[in-house]
Parts: C-alpha cells; sequence; structure tokens
C-alpha cells in the first residue's frame, strides 16, 4: 500500500521535480502561476514526509524505508536512502519548512519568480537527500549540490554585498568539503570497496588515521555547523540573503554540519571523536560565551540572530561531544527547537524590512504601536530564543546543562552564561526595536500582519509552544538511535 | 467532580481566562474582560479551598499529570504536590490575585491596554500555581520562569516609559543570573540523585550528607553546593542583596501588579522554594548559615533605603526587600514554617499597603512624591484606615498578624547556634526599628500634617495620561470607587486576624509535618515552641522585650519628625549628608553595575567583535588566504605572457635546473 511507496525518494524527487515545473512558466509574466505551483509542490514535499513520522517504527534503530538500486556499479556506488530516528525529523523539519519560505517570498519577491521558488523546492530534494543518503557518494552528491541554489538565492536575490556574501559562503563551505572526500575514498579502500556509511561504521582504524579522518570530517561539518573559528561566514551569508534564504539557512542547513558529526564522525572514529572530544567542546563553549558577547552590540538584527544562531548551535556541538544521552538527545532537540526559532525571528525581521526596507536596530523604535500584534508573536520567539520554559527552545538548552554537569561542573557553568547573554542581546534588541516611543515618522506608519503573514507565525508559534510543552513525541523517535550511536561511539575501533 | 481534576482546575481556570482576554480581549470587550478572569480567578480560590478542606481532612497528593520527556531511564513530569504547605500558598496566591484582580477594574479603568492587563494577571497567576504545586525540580523551573516572564511584561506594561522599558529589562536580567545558579542547581541535583521528583530526591538526601561536590578544584560539600546554588535562584526571585536591585525599579509597572507580584506572591517564590527543599538545606549548616547572612544583609540594609524615599511606591518596595529579609534570616535559622507564616501575613499586609497606595496614586492623579501629598485622611478614608491597618501590621502592632510573625522570626533567630546568627538577629531588631520609622514616616507625609497637594506647577494635562502630574490648584483628592476600597477591606481583615488566628496551628502544632523537614541538630522551632503559651500570652510577654519598644520608638520619631518637627529631617539631612548622599544612591549598586557588568559586557563585545571575528578571523584568516592567493597568482601571472621567447627562456632555466638537481643528487 503507500508504505510500498518509496517515500524518501518521493520526499527527495517530489520537490524537485516540481522545482522544474516552476522553473518551466518562465519569466515574470507567468509569475502568479509559478507561485501557485511552488505551493502545490511545497505543500504535496510536506504531506508526502508524514507517512515517515506516522510509520516510523520507534524501538529499533536500523535504518527504516530503505531503498537500494545498483548506481555506479563500477565503484560499487548505491542509490541507497534510508532513516533512523536520527535523520528522520531533520527531514520533517526541512520539508516543514519549504511551504513556508514559498509563502513568506509570495509578496515580496517580485523578479525572477519562477527561478526563485524553484531554487526553494529543489534545495528542499537535495538537503532531503542529505539527511537520508546511506551511500558515501550519494551523500557527498547532495552535499555539494545544496551549496549551488542557496549560492543562488544569496547571489540574485540578496542585498547591496550579496556577491561578497555568497563567494564567501561557497568558498568557506567548498574548501571544507573536499577534505571529507579524501576521508570517504580512504574509507572505501579501508572496506575493501563500499562506500555504505553503515559499512564504515563497522571498520577498525588505527588512531593516527582515526584522527586525520576526524579532522578531515571536521573542517566539513565545523564549517556548515559552523564551529568558532570558522562561523565568520554566517553572518555575512544572513544579512545579504533575502528572507527566506536565511530562514533555510539557519533551519536546515546549519543542521547538515551536525548531522555530519552524528553520522560520520562519531561512530566512524569513535576513538579519535573522544581524544579530540575536550577540543571540540572547548570551540562549542567559545561559541557560547564568545559569540553570545559578540551578539550584544550587533547593530544589525539579521546580523545579531545569525550570532545568535552560532551560539545556540555551540550548544548543539557540545551536547554531542559530552557522550551521554542528555547531551545528545539535548543536542538534537535543540537543533530543531533552533530551526523553528531561528527560522521564526528571520521571518519577524523579514516583516520589518519589507516594510521599512531597513535591518538597523536603530531605525526602529515603538514598533508595538502600530505593529501590536506582530510584536506579540516577536515576543514569543524572542522568549523562545532566550530559552523559556515552555517554548521548544528550553527543551534543548535544559537537557544539554543538565548532561554538561555530569560530563564537568564548569563546562555546565560556562555553557549556562547562555541563561545571561542569551536573554540580554535578544530582549535588549526587543526593547529597542518594539518598545518605547515611535521612533520616526516610517514606524508611525507601519502595517500590521496581513493575513498570509498571520498564517505563517501562528503555525511557527504552534509549533514552539507545542514542543516547548509536550516534546515527549519528538524525543521517543530519538531514544532507540541515539542509544544505539552512544553504544556504538563507546566501542573502541582500534584494531 | 474527583479531587485530582479539581486540583487541574486551580491552575487551568486562569489560564483560560488570560488565553481568552489575550486573544480575543477585542472582541469580547473590556467589561466581558474582567467579568470572564475574575470569575475564573474565583473558581481557582474556591477550588483551593475545598482542596484546602480535603488536605485537612488528611488527603494529600503526589502525582503526575503527564510525562514531558523521558531520556534514558529518567522521566521528566508535570505533576502536582499537594500538601499543606501546597496549599497554603494556593490560598494566599488566588485570594490576593482576586483581590488584585477587581481592584483592577478601578485602576486601570481609562488604561487602553485593559484587557491585555487582566490577560497578564490571569497568566500570572496560573504560573505562580504551576510553581506552587509543582511535585519535581523541572516545573519548579518552568514556573520559576514563567512568573519572571510575566513580571517582565508587567513591568514593561507602559511600553513608552523609557523608565519601564529599561526596569523590565534589567528585571529578567538579574533573575537570570539567579536563574543560572539555579539551573545549575538543579542539574547537580539531577546528576547526583538520578531523577527531579522532590519526593524521591529528599528520601535519599540523608545518604549524600557525607559527599563532596563534584566539581573539580573545590572542596564543598554536595549538599552545600547544591543548596546554594539554588538559592542565588532564590536570590534572584526573591530579591535579596546583591540580587536585590531589580525590585525597586520594578514599582514602574502599574501597582496592581506591584502589590501581587512585587510584594505579595512573585517575590516570595524564592522563600517556599527554600521551605519546600528543606530536606536538603537542613544537611548543610553551610548553606543555612549564608542563607541567614543574606538576610540579615537584606533585611538591614534595604531598611535603611526605605526611610529617605519620598516616591510612595518605592518607600513599600524597600519595605518589601527589608521584610523579604526576614524571611530569609528565618529560612537560615531552620524555622521554616515561621517563614511561612511571615510570608502570609507579609502577603496580606503588604498587597494591602500597596493597593492603598494606588488608591492614593489615583486619587492625586497619579503623583507618587509624598511630599506633595499630606492630610489625605479627611478626603479618603477607607483607604486612611486601611492603610493604617497595613502600616501598624508591618510594624508589628500587638495582635496584629505582623506582631506574630516578625516576633517568631526575631526570637527563632536568638535561638540559632550557627556562624551568623548574631549578625542576623542585631538586623533583624535594629529592623523593628527602622520599619517602624519608615513605615509612619510615610503613613504621616500622605495622611496627616499639611496639605500640600493642590502646588503642581503643571497642570492636568490630558494629552499626557501617563505623565505624574497631580493635582492641580483648587483640586481636591476623593476616595477611590468600591472597586478599589473593597479589596482594601477584605485584604485589611486577615491583615489583622491571620497572625492571632493561625500562629498556634501553623507552628506549634505541627501543620507542616508532612512537608518540612527541621533537623534536631537546630534548636530553633523547637525553642520558639517552649516558649509559647498561647497568641494572648505573646502580646503580655512582648512588654517586656525589645523589639517592642524598638518599635514604638521609631512610630514615635516618625510621629515626632513629620507631624511636630519636619524641620528636624531636613537639618538632619544636611547634617549628615554623606550618609544621605549613600542612601539617595543606593549605596551606588545600579552605578556600579551599570558601569562594570553591563557597560563591561558591551566594551568586551565590541572589542572581540571587532578584534577577534573582524581583524583576526575575517581580516587574517580568511580574506588573508584571499588575498595570498590573489598575490601569489599575480606573481606567477607574468610567466604567461604569451610571448613564445619567454616560455622558451624559461624552459632553457627549467631544463638547467632539473640537470643540475639531478647531477647533484647523482
Amino acid at each position: 500500500m503507500f508504505f510500498e511507496l518509496p517515500v524518501i525518494s518521493v520526499a527527495i524527487w517530489l520537490p524537485i521535480i516540481f522545482g522544474i515545473l516552476v522553473l518551466a512558466t518562465g519569466d515574470d509574466k507567468n509569475a502568479p502561476l509559478a507561485r501557485i505551483l511552488a505551493m502545490v509542490g511545497a505543500v504535496l514535499g510536506f504531506l508526502v514526509t508524514i507517512p515517515l513520522y506516522t510509520g516510523f517504527v520507534r524501538d529499533t534503530s536500523d535504518m527504516q524505508f530503505v531503498e537500494m538500486h545498483a548506481w555506479i556499479s563500477r565503484f560499487n556506488i548505491h542509490y541507497h536512502l534510508g532513516v533512523d530516528g536520527i535523520s528522520v525529523l531533520f527531514i520533517l523539519l526541512t520539508s516543514f519548512f519549504t511551504p513556508i519560505v514559498v509563502l513568506a517570498g509570495w509578496k515580496v519577491i517580485e523578479k525572477r519568480v519562477a527561478q526563485y521558488m524553484a531554487s526553494f523546492l529543489i534545495m528542499s530534494g537535495i538537503m532531503i537527500g542529505v539527511f537520508s543518503s546511506l551511500d558515501a557518494v550519494l551523500f557527498y552528491v547532495f552535499w555539494e549540490a545544496m551549496l549551488i541554489p542557496m549560492f543562488l538565492i544569496i547571489g540574485v536575490w540578496g542585498g547591496a554585498n550579496r556577491v561578497y556574501a555568497a563567494v564567501k559562503f561557497f568558498l568557506y563551505t567548498l574548501l571544507g568539503s573536499l577534505l571529507m572526500l579524501v576521508a570517504l575514498i580512504y574509507l572505501y579502500n579501508k572496506t575493501g570497496g563500499s562506500f555504505e556509511i553503515l559499512d564504515f561504521h563497522l571498520v577498525a582504524i588505527p588512531m593516527t588515521a582515526q584522527i586525520l579522518i576526524f579532522i578531515a570530517f571536521f573542517t566539513a561539518f565545523a564549517v556548515k555547523v559552523p564551529m568558532f573559528p570558522v562561523h565568520t561566514w554566517l553572518p555575512d551569508a544572513h544579512v545579504e540573503a533575502p528572507t527566506g534564504g536565511s530562514v533555510i539557512l539557519a533551519a536546515i542547513m546549519l543542521k547538515v554540519g551536525a548531522y555530519g558529526f552524528l553520522r560520520f564522525s562519531i561512530p566512524i572514529v569513535p576513538d579519535a571523536s573522544h581524544r579530540l572530544a575536550g577540543v571540540m567542546i572547548a570551540l562549542s563553549l567559545i561559541a557560547v560565551v564568545y559569540i553570545g558577547l559578540v551578539a550584544l552590540t550587533q547593530t544589525d538584527m539579521k546580523k545579531l540572530v545569525a550570532y545568535s544562531s552560532i551560539s545556540h548551535m555551540g550548544f548543539v556541538t557540545l551536547g554531542l561531544f559530552i557522550f551521554n544521552e542528555y547531551g545528545m538527545e539535548g543536542a538534537l532537540l535543540q537543533m530543531i527547537s533552533h530551526g523553528f526559532v531561528s527560522g521564526a525571528l528571520f521571518l519577524c525581521i523579514g516583516v520589518l524590512y519589507d516594510r521599512m526596507h531597513s535591518r538597523n536596530i536603530a531605525d526602529y523604535g515603538g514598533v508595538v504601536k502600530t505593529m501590536p500584534v506582530f510584536a506579540a508573536f516577536f515576543m514569543l520567539f524572542a522568549m523562545a530564543n532566550v530559552g523559556l520554559p515552555g517554548t521548544s527552545g528550553f527543551v534543548g538548552e535544559f537537557m544539554v546543562i543538565l548532561g554538561t554537569v555530569k560530563s564537568n561542573f564548569w563546562y555546565a557553568f560556562a555553557a549556562a552564561s547562555t541563561l545571561i547573554f542569551g536573554a540580554a542581546y535578544t530582549l535588549w534588541m526587543y526593547k529597542r526595536v518594539i518598545f518605547g516611543a515611535v521612533a520616526n515618522a516610517h514606524v508611525a506608519e507601519l502595517t500590521d500582519l496581513t493575513l498570509r503573514e498571520k498564517v505563517i507565525f501562528t503555525v511557527l508559534a504552534f509549533t514552539v509552544l507545542g514542543m516547548g510543552l509536550y516534546p515527549l513525541p519528538l524525543s521517543e523517535i530519538l531514544h532507540v538511535s541515539v542509544n544505539d550511536l552512544l553504544v556504538h561511539a563507546a566501542r573502541s575501533k582500534l584494531p | 467532580m474527583n479531587m485530582q481534576s479539581l486540583y487541574l482546575v486551580v491552575p487551568l481556570a486562569p489560564l483560560f481566562g488570560a488565553v481568552v482576554t489575550g486573544l480575543f480581549g477585542k472582541w469580547i470587550g473590556r467589561a466581558w474582560s474582567h467579568r470572564i478572569t475574575i470569575a475564573l480567578v474565583a473558581v481557582s480560590f474556591f477550588a483551593s479551598l475545598e482542596i484546602f478542606a480535603d488536605v485537612q481532612a488528611g488527603h494529600m497528593f503526589n502525582g503526575a499529570v503527564y510525562t514531558w520527556l523521558t531520556t534514558g531511564d529518567t522521566s521528566f513530569q508535570i505533576g502536582f504536590l499537594i500538601d499543606r504547605l501546597t496549599v497554603l500558598m494556593m490560598l494566599v496566591v488566588t485570594f490576593v490575585s482576586l483581590m488584585v484582580h477587581i481592584y483592577t477594574i478601578g485602576y486601570m479603568a481609562e488604561d487602553p491596554g485593559y484587557q491585555r492587563f487582566f490577560s497578564y494577571i490571569s497568566l500570572f497567576t496560573f504560573s505562580m500555581l504551576m510553581l506552587v504545586m509543582a511535585n519535581n525540580f523541572m516545573q519548579l523551573f518552568f514556573g520559576w520562569e514563567a512568573v519572571g516572564l510575566v513580571s517582565y511584561l508587567l513591568i514593561g506594561f507602559w511600553y513608552d516609559r523609557p523608565t519601564a522599558i529599561y526596569a523590565n529589562l534589567k528585571a529578567f536580567l538579574v533573575n537570570r543570573v539567579g536563574d543560572f545558579g539555579f539551573l545549575l542547581g538543579i542539574a547537580l541535583v539531577l546528576m547526583v540523585f538520578g531523577t527531579l521528583d522532590y519526593a524521591a530526591v529528599f528520601a535519599s538526601a540523608a545518604r549524600h550528607a557525607a559527599d563532596m561536590a563534584p566539581i573539580p578544584g573545590m572542596s564543598v560539600g554536595l549538599l552545600t553546593a547544591i543548596c546554594i546554588l539554588l538559592f542565588i535562584g532564590a536570590m534572584g526571585k526573591s530579591a535579596q542583596f546583591p540580587l536585590h536591585v531589580w525590585l525597586p525599579d520594578s514599582m514602574e509597572g502599574p501597582t496592581p501588579i506591584s502589590a501581587l507580584i512585587h510584594a505579595a506572591t512573585m517575590v516570595t517564590a524564592g522563600i517556599f522554594m527554600v521551605a519546600r527543599m528543606s530536606p536538603l538545606f537542613e544537611l548543610s549548616d553551610t548553606a543555612l548559615s549564608f542563607v541567614m547572612i543574606i538576610g540579615g544583609i537584606t533585611a538591614l540594609f534595604m531598611g535603611f533605603l526605605g526611610m529617605i524615599q519620598n516616591d510612595i511606591k518605592r518607600v513599600i518596595a524597600y519595605s518589601t526587600l527589608s521584610q523579604l529579609g526576614y524571611m530569609t534570616v528565618a529560612l537560615g535559622a531552620s524555622a521554616y514554617p515561621v517563614a511561612i507564616f511571615h510570608l502570609m501575613t507579609h502577603a496580606f499586609f503588604k498587597a494591602l499597603l500597596f493597593l492603598a497606595a494606588g488608591s492614593v496614586i489615583i486619587a492625586m492623579h497619579h503623583d507618587q512624591d509624598m511630599r506633595n501629598m499630606g492630610g489625605l485622611r479627611k478626603y479618603m478614608p477607607v483607604t486612611w484606615i486601611t492603610s493604617l491597618i497595613g502600616s501598624l501590621a508591618l510594624i508589628g502592632a500587638p495582635f496584629f498578624s505582623g506582631f506574630y510573625s516578625k516576633d517568631s522570626i526575631i526570637e527563632v533567630v536568638e535561638l540559632s547556634n550557627l556562624p551568623g546568627a548574631e549578625f542576623a538577629y542585631f538586623a533583624v531588631l535594629s529592623g523593628v526599628f527602622i520599619t517602624a520609622f519608615y513605615a509612619f514616616r510615610m503613613y504621616f507625609m500622605v495622611f496627616h500634617g499639611e496639605e500640600r497637594f493642590g502646588k503642581a506647577h503643571h497642570g492636568h494635562d490630558a494629552a499626557a495620561h501617563d505623565e505624574h502630574h497631580g493635582l492641580a490648584p483648587g483640586q481636591k483628592p476623593h476616595e477611590s470607587p468600591w472597586v478599589v476600597t473593597l479589596p482594601l477591606i477584605l485584604l485589611a481583615i486577615p491583615s489583622v486576624l491571620v497572625g492571632y488566628i493561625t500562629i498556634q496551628p501553623l507552628l506549634f502544632e505541627n501543620y507542616f509535618r508532612d512537608s518540612i523537614y527541621v533537623s534536631t541538630e537546630h534548636p530553633g522551632m523547637a525553642g520558639l515552641f517552649m516558649q509559647f503559651h498561647g497568641p494572648f500570652e505573646m502580646v503580655v510577654h512582648m512588654f517586656q522585650e525589645l523589639p517592642f519598644w524598638l518599635a514604638l520608638s521609631g512610630f514615635a520619631t516618625a510621629w515626632f519628625f513629620y507631624t511636630k518637627r519636619p524641620d528636624i529631617p531636613e537639618a538632619l539631612q544636611k547634617r549628615f549628608h554623606v550618609i544621605y548622599t549613600l542612601l539617595d544612591n543606593k549605596y551606588y549598586f545600579d552605578r556600579f553595575n551599570d558601569w562594570f557588568f553591563a557597560g563591561g559586557a558591551r566594551g568586551a563585545s565590541r572589542i572581540l567583535w571587532v578584534f577577534g571575528d573582524i581583524k583576526l578571523i575575517d581580516g587574517v584568516m580568511v580574506n588573508g588566504t584571499a588575498k595570498l592567493v590573489g598575490m601569489t597568482s599575480r606573481v606567477f601571472r607574468h610567466f604567461q605572457s604569451g610571448y613564445i621567447y619567454h616560455y622558451a627562456f624559461s624552459m632553457i632555466i627549467g631544463v638547467f635546473v632539473l640537470l643540475t638537481v639531478r647531477n647533484w643528487f647523482a
């Protein structure tokens, strides 16, 4: 019946096919058609991923919904897809956000509408491919392909300095990936000619090689997360990207880095991961504290939220490398939550930017007077960013801090400083933008949310609150896979 | 309806009210907004009464409502612990909240944010109830942060006032400093006990009494570390020195919430929490000493500040700080029931004082400066009498509720054998004089003496409603409408009676036996029991004790200074201007915090950003790499000139080099 459909393939290729159809509508004469087609594709793309959740078997760590076909037989490369508890939530997150960005760009994007919408649909399919590939080459192809639509989104629909940002983004992330390819080929030889990621998990590797492989993976994944000190592309990319680009970048693309650590680094080279955990923890804590401080005095709202993202992702990498259940599940929940919250915050900034054409905090003040509904939504998402209990932002942070104390009290001490810094930069920005007397004539003329915007924010508000009040349904999916991963990580793979 | 459903009704009724008025306030209108929220808070109050009766009959409850999350073998739950301590807090919270809801109809009558205000105070009631009803640390933290959120929203309720939005940010951040410690304490609890459930943690606490804390580089007892970290949270929420700085500024919020949140309920959350954690705190004398000393400092030094304030709300705010210090001292002396007893009496008389002050503020057309008041007793008799009752309760006049609770604190601290007890005893004893002085200074300045109102040089300006503008010349103050005075009367009754009635059952008939644990090594409660012979005898006994005479002299001094010889305080102020300046600047805490913490963080932020991100990482590493590539290619570009003879020349050089190298190694 339904489950016999290749669900994952459909989830990957349906948005891509719709993307091509949207492209085929041609120039902006047909923009209304392009929009509708894109929306249909995005919504269908989301609906087809729902069976992944409903049909997911919670008590096994085996791959599910597996599809396996020969692809390049000469090198034993397969079109091999499947999900476990770790990847399935990211696929849902990806397909959930595609309709949102299509809707968010509905009115705002007026030039090259078809290309814009198509980029996001294709992007969505590719990212689902990244999260579901079980063949290393297939993974690598999706991984690199992901750069292209995002490069175009920033480079074509971006702000004034878009070319610098797009090139910086492209080169930064491309350079990182090349070393990963070397590592994958080494592993291919080591396993005796298999590109199966699950085979990589089993092969014994000596310590020196493990460390080199770890470093190769690290350069690829750390840039994407991004971890300190390879984070500087992100604020530039966010500032120049159009709203939809920022949303996808923050909500999904940052997650592929952390996903890489989970799928590759930790299970393939567990000994090196343990050996270098101290470095990873140190870099994560620097991200939390240093970046948290840097965010404080940003004058550009998008830059501020970008830095806040880096700081929150520091929690993710921290949670991964303390090697306990709290940390790892906390990291995964933090990633999901960060997707919702940072996506929502970029949409909030987008709403203001569409009306005022400024992201400068100083140009605002007293917005609540003219946009009370918007101010209420923005408050909710700001509080979620602050990690207030009852919102999704709390769950991951709480778990990671609980887990970190087990590892070392002082790590947790440093990490918990986000309670103060996070509140300081988020609410100080909120205060200057939303509260106060109406700052100028432009603010006085602002109009509150349109129905379309209200729909987007209402959906996100429900997810943020729902996940905060009842995260159990999400964590249940993770359990078995996380436990299995921890077992893997604890087992030495030295020959 | 079975009891379990009733437990759910108590917090959910106000939540429902908050959601309805918050989302649909515009459609249902002002009248229905207050009707719905008041009705639902009343439901919550009567349900609490019903539960109180049930608990008195011996039916406790400790169970989960739903599982929030599971990880490994730990499951985090939302659940209720209904025992005597909880139900007492539920009664106090819902009763004061109900009074404040009714009062708000009058106080906020002309405010455009009417529905929003009702939504917030109902949301607050829900959050506070979740906090006190929690049966585990996770939900405690949930409620803890939720009340902080509502406090933030309400302090900044008038969001176009710069002072209000400064104050609410400050309140949130200072509280977050406390929460930082609180969360680490919770994390240590989970790590050591493997659960966050109160009952399970308390049951195994004694086994860990001798353990050391797993904190590298520090040798601290485990329970000492946990208790002090948890108490840091209480210092934020209950505004204890040095995290007290946010509370006076929180007076920027509308007066009803000053009464509800910043006097009666939220700020006492820290006190409640420590009492709830008594099985942990009892195992660490170090932590108890710490608690007692912090409480002593707060009780004494915040009282001093109350003596020189001229803003009516700020006097009460400093008084609240000082009284919270009293409660904290009682906690440190292991007299948790006494602390909760004072929490309860204080909730009534302090809410009364705040609401009465609000009534005065309405009459004065939002002028809060006591120097512009005087002689108001003629114009507002209900407010006058109820204020007098509140002030007498605050200073601990015989038979009033505050007398019983405060006297018990002083006696119990005297009995404490922990380090720091002498200081704390000195602090609470001197505090009696100070309290009597500032309370009656305020009372006389407002209700007696010369009528100083009607002199405001800026007249009534309808356009600037938010501004403090006062009465125009010739205008007279009026008594407030019944929705304002009724809550005053209803709060005045318990302010008088509740101490006399409840001291015996609460403190000496082991009311809290299932909720609070007191170690036999801490003699306070037992000693107090020995000295107690009944509420009436307590008053008789009082005349032989120092506190009574201190209170009386404080009262007399205030009376003499502010009705007979107003020139004396002015002269003193000039004579001791160094001390006055110190007090007027609140010991320079705000300046220091602004300069050191806020300024320091901003400075560090800019330095890290400019030197770390822009110059070092982007400038040197990223763009430096790009430049290096560019420079190298610029050099190599010259070789690709397109002239055959250049290529020929380089080929010859190349061949020559290769041959040399080959010969060299061969």
